[in-house]
């Protein structure tokens, strides 16, 4: 069977360190940290007290304010880069059969703030069972592909995947395979998160799964260093537009980078603990190069999941040796999300971002935030830090793991 | 206006995201305001919670405009 060739026309971001594509670039090539004290409620009494949150937003800026009341911000976030992604790909919506472009969007978590307030609502209340009838609309992880389908009348396929941390990555390559095997030619694909609540920082808290560093919450995410500590929660979106390459071409359409694999696995392990010698990251990786017809050497620059946890950042590296031997010290490899926080569900969708700018401008974005080399850690990687590096690349592989054992792995190949 | 009345065209505003001048009383919740199902319920909630009082299903369902929800609650509120 002939497979199609899948290209990305069109994006969009809201990050800790960006609001719009544009900014999230320049921002990723100079390195900055999204993170500060936690503005969205009062942490005070938190474990921890920061987080990567979204600066300067005003939804009403973007989405009519009846509108936006019907949405949780993780739906506002999607459909504030949705339309960026839209803007930029020049998609005229009365030239495009509508019946074959689809909505295929991440969330690990949906609508956590609906969910907390609608239930401390009712728990605060005198019993009676008062629920807005808009809880389980907004709350619901879908409801941002059927928000986005609405506003474009997109016909085609339409779901949300969810598989915590790995959400995005995960909705990008269903919707990349759907295209290849001609089911649709258009996708509205990427994730978004808004977690920074009271919940969110609590229940992680809890997990023990987050930086502590409320002295510095600037070089609290430091994947790979020694003294990390946790991952640094973050929120936001990214947004790409997937199209059948020949269908790009006919319209003129600006073409991004192209996706030529993608693999899935689970650890099937532990709930929230990676496998100690990375058998699913090895596997997820192995998969994707395969399903790209590739050899490992072709692969120049991996953007790991790399959270900043002590066992993950390890065993991740255990698993991009294994598969890539003596190779893995020619890749470059970076964590983003030294800079950006962890945006769990839309993670893989604002790293696929960061491994397109890096194959346009030739930058390798950096790992922030190292001060002291880990033991555990093969020093001869080269892991990024601190500075972006120059590199003409043609092949990035950008990696996302979920609490779960969830694994996905997507490589994006640069458009000449 | 009644007090009542001008709390309803409050919440109809706000809730709905309509001008003021659109909320007469003949106006209906759905051909008029813009309202679905799921807001209607939601403005029925909110005159439960603004004027401190419970309207049955039942009771509710004929509530379709601006004046039947003020006739409603001049009737009912306390």
């Amino acid at each position: 069977m002939n497979l199609r060739r899948v290209v990305v026309t069109g994006i969009g971001a809201l990050t800790p360190i960006g609001n719009n594509s544009d900014d999230f670039r320049k921002a990723l090539a100079t390195g900055v940290s999204g993170a500060a004290p936690i503005t969205h409620f009062d942490a005070s009494l938190f474990k921890t007290q920061f987080a990567c949150e979204v600066k300067n937003f005003d939804v009403q800026d973007y989405i009519d304010r009846k509108e936006a009341r019907k949405m949780d911000p993780f739906t506002q976030y999607a459909m504030v880069t949705v339309e960026e992604a839209m803007n930029d790909s020049g998609l005229d919506l009365d030239k495009i059969n509508l019946a074959r472009a689809g909505v295929i969007w991440g969330s690990g978590i949906g609508g956590l703030k609906t969910f907390q307030d609608e239930v401390t609502g009712f728990a605060t209340g005198n019993g009676e069972p008062r629920f807005n009838p808009f809880f389980i609309p907004k709350m619901i992880a879908d409801i941002s592909a059927g928000f986005i389908s609405i506003k474009y009348g997109f016909r085609g396929p339409n779901f949300v995947t969810v598989s915590a941390c790995a959400s995005a990555t995960n909705a990008l390559i269903d919707a990349f395979n759907y295209i290849r095997l001609g089911k649709a030619d258009i996708f509205i694909s990427g994730g978004s998160e808004a977690a920074v609540t009271e919940a969110g920082i609590g229940g992680f808290n809890a997990m023990k799964a987050l930086s502590q560093r409320n002295d510095s919450p600037e070089t609290a995410s430091r994947p790979f260093d020694k003294d990390r500590d946790g991952f640094v929660l973050g929120e936001g979106a990214g947004a790409l537009i997937l199209e059948e390459y020949e269908h790009a071409v006919a319209r003129g359409a600006k073409i991004y980078a192209e996706i030529v694999g993608g693999g899935m696995s689970a650890d099937a392990y532990h709930m929230t603990a990676p496998h100690p010698e990375g058998l699913g990251a090895s596997s997820v990786m192995t998969l994707a190069l395969e399903d790209a017809g590739l050899d490992p050497e072709a692969i120049d620059y991996i953007n790991v999941h790399g959270t900043s946890t002590p066992l993950g950042d390890v065993s991740e590296t255990k698993a991009i040796q294994k598969v890539f031997g003596a190779h893995a010290y020619k890749l470059n490899i970076s964590s983003t999300k030294s800079m950006t926080g962890h945006l769990l569900g839309a993670a893989g969708a604002i790293e696929a971002l960061a491994c397109i700018f890096a194959l346009q401008d030739g930058i390798v974005p950096p790992t922030i935030n190292h001060f002291t080399d880990d033991e555990n850690l093969d020093p001869d990687l080269n892991l990024t830090f601190n500075k972006a590096q120059q590199r003409d690349l043609n092949y990035a592989l950008s990696n996302t793991f979920g609490f779960g054992g969830h694994n996905c792995s997507v490589i994006f190949k640069k458009h000449i | 206006m009644s007090e009542i009345a001008e709390k309803v065209k409050a919440i109809i505003v706000d809730k709905l995201g309509v001008e003021e001048s659109e909320v007469t009383m003949e106006a209906s919740f759905t051909n008029d305001l813009g309202a679905d199902s799921l807001d209607t319920v939601e403005l029925i909630m909110e005159f439960e919670k603004e004027f401190n009082l419970s309207i049955p299903d039942d009771q509710a369902e004929q509530i379709g405009t601006v004046g039947q929800a003020v006739s409603y609650l001049e009737a009912n509120v306390k």
